[in-house]
C-alpha cells in the first residue's frame, strides 16, 4: 500500500510528507509533477512549499502540471487526496475544493502551533481522531485565508464540508472566514487543510497530533483494499 | 498574421476585501496624501498574441485570463489592446 | 562588492583603475605580474577580485592568526564553506557570512540575496541546508527608517528562506544607534553532507566543460565597475547600472535540488557557486585550486539582457548561478538533471593547461591574465592599529560615583528594573521577527527560535546538531578582545547547555575602514580575542566572512565579530532545554559573577558608572562549565538549563520562568553590588533546575569540575521572587538611608507582559 507525495518545482514538504507517511505504517514515494500515471500509489498527498514560486497566484500553475490530470482521475474514481498548505491551495484552483486561499490578513508570512477542532470524525482523514481531541499542529503560510462568496461558503458549512477550523486560545491566525482550516469535497475524498499534518508526527518535534489525521488516511486505504481483497503491507 | 499586444489588469472582485489596498490605504497620510481614498491593488499581465485578427487574438486572451491570469472567484480583470503590428512583433527588451 | 567609484567631466578623470578603486601600487602590481599592461577588461577583473571583499587584503594576516585544525575537520577555512565530521559517515557544513552593504541600500534584496549566498555556499559543498540563522543589526528602533531596514530585512530573510524550505531556526535582533546608517545582517547556514560526497571547487581535469547553470546573466550588482560602461558609453543619457542583486528563491530552490543532485549521483568533478565578482572568481578560484587554467567563450553565457559588454558579462552578481566542472562524457546526463529543474544550462568554457583564466569572445582572445593572480595574489596590506581612546561614559543623573555602590537610584526597586530590562528591545521576545519566519519546515526541529541554541535531529539516527550565534557590540566598544572572546564562550556555553559538544566556530567580522587605524586596531583585537577562545576552548575555527568599510558620515559601527558555534548532541534524548520543568526542582546557579557592568543592557538602562569596567573572562573556567554541562546532560541530571547573557542572572531565571510557565522562589546572597549579581552580564555562569533529589549528584559533580553550585530556590508559584541576602545586600544605598527593596517580587504574568511587548512596542507596532 503506498502513498504517492507529488512533487512540483518548488514544493518543499514533500519529504517531510513522506517522512510522515512511513511513520503512519504505509510505503511511501515521491511523484514528479510531469509524469501522467501515479506509479500504482494507492492514495495521495499534495504537499507544501512554494510551487512555481507561487508565482501569479499560489497555486495557479501547478493546476495545469502534467500529473493533475492522473491526480483528478484517481479522485473520480473515489481515491483519496491530501492537500497540505500549497497542496491545499493548488487543489482549489484546479477546483477540486471549493473556495479560494487569499493573503493572511496580517499581509505578512505567519509560523505558529495553532489548535485546531475537527468539525468531522466520520472521514477517512479523520476516522482515527479520537472524540473530542482538538488537534495541536504548526502553520507556516503567506496565503491562508480561506475565503468562498457568502452563499458557496453557507453551502459549504451546510453539507458538512468544513474539516477543521482553528479554536483554542491561538485563534485565527490569518483572517480564515468561519475559522476554517480544512475542509472536504462533496464526495469526502478529497480534502485541504492548512496546518501541517506531516510537522506534527512525533512528539519529539513538538507535537505528534498529527499523526491521527495521516494514520485515518493510511488505515482508510487498507481497509479498502483489504475489502477488495488485495495485499495490504502495514508497517 | 499579426501581432498585438494585450495588457489584463486582474485586480482583487469589487466588494471583496482587499487588505493590501487597505494597507496602502492606511500609509498615505504618512506622506501628506490624506485626501486619497478607495485604494485597490492588483496585478497587470501584458503579453504579445500572434493571430489572423484582433478578435482571435482578443477570445484567446480573455479564455486564458478566465482559466488562468485570474481567479474568476475572487478577482476581476480588464483586457486592454495596447498595439498591433505586422511581422514579427514588438521588441520586448527595451532599456527602461 | 564595496568599489570606490567617481565620475568627473572627462577632462578632469583619474586614471582608470583609481576610478575602479586600485591603487598605484596594486596597477604596478599588476603590471608586474602580466609582463605588460593590462586591458580595461582584465584591469575590471582585477579590480574586483582583489577588491577588500573578495581579497581580503586587510585581514588576510589577522585571518592567518586564527587555529584552523582539528582532528575532525574535514574542510577548513579557504572552500566555500567548513566541514567537519560527525561519525556515522556523516559532515556538519556551516559557514556564516554578511550582506550588509546591498541591504542599507535596499533591505528585502539585500537580506534575501544575502540568503541565498550563504546557501548556494553550503549547497556548493554538496551538502544540504537543513538550517539558517540570522544576525541582524541596526540603530534606533524608534527612528522611521530604522523600521522599514527592520521590515524589509525580515521580509527577505523570510522571503527567501520559507520559500527554499530551509527552516531560520535562530538568530540576533540588536539594536544599537552605531547600526543606524550601516544595518548589518549577517546569514549563518548549517548542511549536512556525506563524508564521501563532499564536492570541491576545483577546475580539475583539462578537457572538462565549464558548464554554468542557473539564471541568466544580467546587470546585477555591477556598481562601481560602471565606471567602465562609461568608456564604452553609446547612449549618454543612460543611468548608472543599479547595484542591487534581485533574488528569487524559487530559482534558488531549483537550483539547491539540482545541484544536489549532481553531486549525489558523481556528476560533476568539481561545482562553485557565483557569488561577489561572479564568473571571474568562480572561474579564476576554481582553476587556481587545482593548478589548472580556464577559457570562458563568453558568447555562450546567456544573457538577461541585451548588449552586455565583456566586463559585464564576466562581473556581474546575477544571483543563483553555479559553475559546474563536467567530464565530456557526463555532459549530457547534467544538462538532463538542469532541464528537469528548469533550469539554464549553457557550456561556457573548459579547463586548460598553462594556469591563465582566457576569456574569448566569438573566437577573439580579450583577456588572458594567470588565474592564480587574480584569485590569490591580492596584495596584502599591513594596516596600522591605534588602539580608540578609552571610553568613559557619561553618568547618568543619580547614578552614584563609585562602582560598589548599588542600585542607581534612591529607593528604586530591582523588581522594576527587572521588568525595564525584559521590556528593552534587545532583550525581549523576539516572536515580532520569527514568527515571520518559517522554524519547522524540514521536520527535523526540536528546538527552534524561543529559547537559547537552536536544536535539530538529524532523521535516521539518534544525533542532532545544536547551533547558535552571538556577538558583544556593546562591549566591544570599550574592548574588542574581550568582546570577541565571550562571545566565543557565549556561544560555546548556549551549545554545552542543551547537552552537545561544540565542533567548530564560523564567525563574521564586521568592522569600519580598515586604513583608520583605530578601525583597524578593533579588528586586530577582535581576531586576537577570537583566536584565544577558540585556542582554550578548543574550537577549530573553520571558515567566515569579514565585511569592513561599515561606516559612514555619522560614524563607524560597534566592533561585530558574529559568532556562530555548531554542536553535536550524540543522542537526542539528552537534550536540555531551558524552561523550567516542574514546580518542586531545585534552582542553581552554575558558575559565579564577577563585578564589571561596562557594555551590559543594564548599564544603557541605568547608565554606568563613570569608573565602571567591563567583567573578566576566564576561559579555563568557561571550559570546565561547558564540560559539566555535557556530563550532567549524559547523566541526565538536569530538568533544565540556560545561559546566563544579556541582562544578566535575573534575566535569564525571569526568561526560564516564562518559557516554563512557571514562577521561582529564590535568593541570592550578595557579595558583590546587587546590580552587578542581579544584572551583570559576567560570563561563565548556567542557571539550572535538577529535580530535588538528585541536587547531591549535581552538587558533587560540579565540584569535580571545579565549577560553583550554588543553591538559588525552588520552581513554583506564579510569581519570580528573588530576594537579595547577606552583607552588602542593600549596597551603600542603605548609608544613604534609601530603603532600597531587598526583594524582587513579580507577578510572573506581568513579566511575561512587558517581555512579549518589547520589541513591537519599540518598533511602534501592536503586540
Amino acid at each position: 500500500m503506498k502513498v504517492g507525495v507529488v512533487v512540483f518545482p518548488g514544493s518543499n514538504c514533500d519529504r517531510d510528507a513522506l517522512h510522515a507517511v512511513r511513520l503512519a505504517g504505509a510505503a511511501g514515494e515521491l511523484l514528479w509533477h510531469e509524469r501522467t500515471d501515479l506509479h500504482g500509489a494507492d492514495a495521495l498527498i499534495l504537499p507544501g512549499g512554494f510551487a512555481h514560486g507561487d508565482y501569479l497566484r499560489t497555486g495557479a500553475i501547478a493546476r495545469f502540471s502534467p500529473i493533475m490530470g492522473a491526480v483528478r482521475e484517481h479522485a473520480a474514481h473515489g481515491g483519496l487526496v491530501l492537500g497540505i498548505c500549497n497542496g491545499f491551495q493548488v487543489l482549489t484552483e484546479a477546483g477540486m475544493l471549493p473556495g479560494a486561499l487569499l493573503r493572511n490578513r496580517s499581509l505578512r508570512f505567519e509560523h505558529g502551533w495553532v489548535t485546531v477542532s475537527v468539525e468531522r470524525r466520520d472521514t477517512p482523514f479523520t476516522a482515527a481522531v479520537p472524540a473530542g481531541t482538538r488537534l495541536r499542529l504548526p502553520i507556516a503560510h503567506g496565503e491562508g485565508c480561506f475565503y468562498a462568496p457568502a452563499d458557496q461558503l453557507a453551502a459549504l458549512e451546510a453539507r458538512g464540508g468544513v474539516l477543521l477550523r482553528y479554536t483554542g486560545p491561538e485563534g485565527n491566525p490569518n483572517g480564515s472566514l468561519n475559522d476554517i482550516c480544512g475542509v472536504i469535497d462533496d464526495r469526502g475524498r478529497v480534502a485541504g487543510l492548512m496546518p501541517h499534518p506531516e510537522r506534527a508526527a512525533e512528539s519529539l518535534l513538538g507535537s505528534d497530533d498529527g499523526m491521527f489525521l495521516l494514520r485515518s488516511l493510511v488505515a482508510n486505504v487498507a481497509e479498502a483494499m483489504s475489502r477488495a481483497g488485495q495485499d495490504v503491507a502495514v508497517a | 498574421m499579426a501581432d498585438f499586444r494585450f495588457n489584463v489588469s486582474v485586480m482583487p472582485r469589487a466588494g471583496m476585501l482587499d487588505p493590501q489596498g487597505r494597507a496602502v490605504e492606511n500609509a498615505l497620510p504618512q506622506l501628506g496624501a490624506a485626501s486619497v481614498h478607495d485604494v485597490r491593488v492588483g496585478r497587470r499581465i501584458e503579453l504579445s498574441v500572434a493571430e489572423a485578427s484582433e478578435e482571435a487574438a482578443r477570445a484567446l486572451v480573455e479564455r486564458l485570463a478566465h482559466d488562468f491570469l485570474a481567479n474568476p472567484l475572487i478577482e476581476e480583470w480588464q483586457i486592454e489592446l495596447v498595439w498591433r503590428g505586422e511581422g514579427a512583433g514588438r521588441p520586448l527588451e527595451a532599456a527602461r | 562588492m564595496t568599489l570606490v567609484a567617481t565620475v568627473r567631466p572627462p577632462a578632469e578623470q583619474p586614471p582608470l583603475h583609481r576610478r575602479l578603486g586600485l591603487t598605484d601600487e596594486e596597477l604596478a602590481a599588476i603590471v608586474e605580474r602580466l609582463g605588460r599592461s593590462p586591458n580595461d577588461l582584465e584591469l575590471a577583473m582585477f579590480s574586483v577580485m582583489w577588491s577588500e571583499h573578495c581579497s581580503y587584503k586587510s585581514s588576510k594576516p589577522l585571518l592567518a592568526t586564527l587555529p584552523t585544525r582539528g582532528r575532525d575537520v574535514i574542510v577548513g577555512p579557504g572552500g566555500n564553506a567548513g566541514v567537519v565530521r560527525i561519525g556515522d559517515g556523516l559532515a556538519v557544513c556551516f559557514k556564516i557570512e554578511s550582506h550588509n552593504h546591498p541591504s542599507a541600500v535596499e533591505p528585502y534584496q539585500g537580506a534575501a540575496t544575502g540568503v541565498g549566498g550563504i546557501l548556494r555556499d553550503i549547497v556548493a559543498m554538496g551538502a544540504r541546508p537543513v538550517a539558517l540563522l540570522d544576525a541582524l543589526k541596526f540603530g534606533d528602533p524608534v527612528d522611521g527608517s530604522t523600521r522599514r531596514l527592520v521590515s524589509g530585512v525580515v521580509g527577505g530573510v523570510g522571503g527567501y528562506g520559507n520559500c527554499v524550505g530551509v527552516p531560520t531556526v535562530g538568530g540576533e535582533l540588536t539594536f544599537d544607534a552605531s547600526y543606524a546608517a550601516n544595518p548589518l545582517v549577517n546569514v549563518m547556514c548549517v548542511g549536512i553532507v556525506a563524508e564521501d560526497a563532499i564536492a570541491h571547487a576545483a577546475a580539475a581535469g583539462v578537457g572538462n566543460q565549464l558548464v554554468l547553470i542557473g539564471s541568466a546573466t544580467g546587470r546585477d550588482g555591477i556598481g562601481g565597475a560602471s565606471v567602465l560602461a562609461s568608456a564604452n558609453f553609446v547612449d549618454e543619457t543612460r543611468q548608472m547600472r543599479p547595484s542591487v542583486q534581485i533574488g528569487d528563491p524559487f530559482a534558488g530552490k531549483l537550483l539547491i535540488e539540482a545541484t544536489l543532485e549532481l553531486v549525489e549521483r558523481r556528476l560533476v568533478v568539481g561545482i562553485s557557486d557565483l557569488g561577489a565578482a561572479g564568473l571571474t572568481c568562480a572561474a579564476a578560484e576554481m582553476a587556481d585550486r587545482a593548478d589548472t587554467g580556464v577559457r570562458i567563450d563568453l558568447e555562450a553565457v546567456p544573457r538577461r539582457e541585451p548588449g552586455m559588454a565583456p566586463f559585464e558579462v564576466m562581473i556581474s552578481e546575477t544571483q543563483e548561478r553555479m559553475l559546474a566542472v563536467v567530464a565530456p562524457e557526463r555532459l549530457d546526463e547534467v544538462l538532463e538533471v538542469c532541464r528537469r529543474w528548469e533550469l539554464l544550462a549553457a557550456i561556457v568554457g573548459r579547463v586548460t593547461a598553462g594556469g591563465d583564466l582566457t576569456v574569448v569572445d566569438d573566437g577573439a582572445e580579450l583577456a588572458r591574465v594567470p588565474a592564480r593572480a587574480l584569485a590569490g595574489e591580492a596584495i596584502v596590506f599591513s594596516r596600522v592599529g591605534r588602539p580608540t581612546p578609552r571610553r568613559r561614559s557619561a553618568p547618568a543623573p543619580g547614578v552614584p560615583l563609585l562602582a560598589q555602590d548599588g542600585l542607581p537610584e534612591r529607593g528604586m526597586d530591582p523588581g522594576a528594573v527587572l521588568e525595564a530590562l525584559l521590556g528593552r528591545a534587545n532583550l525581549g521576545s523576539r516572536a515580532w521577527v520569527t514568527r515571520r519566519y518559517d522554524s519547522t519546515v524540514g521536520s527535523d526541529t526540536v528546538e527552534g527560535s524561543t529559547h537559547g541554541a537552536a536544536v535539530l535531529r538529524i532523521k535516521g539516527g539518534r544525533q542532532a546538531l545544536a547551533m547558535a550565534t552571538d556577538s558583544l557590540p556593546g562591549l566591544a566598544v570599550h574592548d574588542p578582545a574581550l568582546a570577541a572572546a565571550m562571545a566565543v564562550a557565549e556561544c560555546a556555553r548556549n551549545v554545552a547547555v542543551t547537552g552537545a559538544r561544540s565542533l567548530g566556530v564560523t564567525n563574521c567580522l564586521n568592522f569600519g575602514d580598515p586604513t583608520d587605524a583605530e578601525a583597524f586596531w578593533q579588528l586586530a583585537e577582535s581576531v586576537r580575542g577570537l583566536a584565544e577562545a577558540c585556542r582554550a576552548l578548543e574550537l577549530p575555527v573553520t571558515g567566515g566572512n569579514v565585511s569592513l568599510y561599515n561606516e559612514s558620515a555619522a560614524g563607524r559601527i560597534a566592533p561585530t565579530a558574529q559568532i556562530g558555534v555548531v554542536g553535536l548532541l550524540e543522542d537526542v534524548s539528552l537534550l536540555v532545554r531551558p524552561p523550567f520543568r516542574r514546580s518542586g526542582d531545585v534552582v542553581v546557579l552554575l558558575g559565579e559573577p564577577n563585578a564589571g557592568m561596562a557594555g551590559s543592557e543594564y548599564a544603557a538602562l541605568a547608565g554606568a558608572a563613570p569608573e565602571d569596567r567591563p567583567p573578566t573572562l576566564d576561559l579555563e573556567r568557561e571550559k570546565a562549565l561547558h564540560q559539566l554541562l555535557r556530563r550532567a546532560a549524559a547523566g541526565r541530571l538536569l530538568s533544565s538549563a540556560q545561559d546566563v547573557g544579556g541582562g544578566g542572572l535575573a534575566v535569564a531565571i525571569a526568561e526560564c520562568a516564562i518559557w516554563g510557565g512557571l514562577g521561582v522562589e529564590a535568593q541570592l546572597p550578595v557579595a558583590l553590588p546587587p546590580a552587578a549579581v542581579l544584572f551583570g552580564e559576567s560570563p561563565g555562569r548556567v542557571v539550572a533546575s535538577v529535580a530535588p533529589g538528585r541536587l547531591r549528584e549535581l552538587a558533587a559533580l560540579a565540584a569535580e569540575h571545579l565549577v560553583p553550585c550554588l543553591r538559588l530556590g525552588e520552581v513554583g508559584t506564579d510569581r519570580v521572587r528573588i530576594r537579595l541576602v547577606g552583607v552588602g545586600a542593600t549596597g551603600a544605598a542603605e548609608e544613604r538611608g534609601a530603603g532600597v527593596a531587598d526583594e524582587i517580587d513579580r507577578p510572573l504574568a506581568e513579566l511575561e507582559r512587558a517581555w512579549r511587548q518589547a520589541l513591537p512596542r519599540a518598533l511602534g507596532e501592536e503586540a
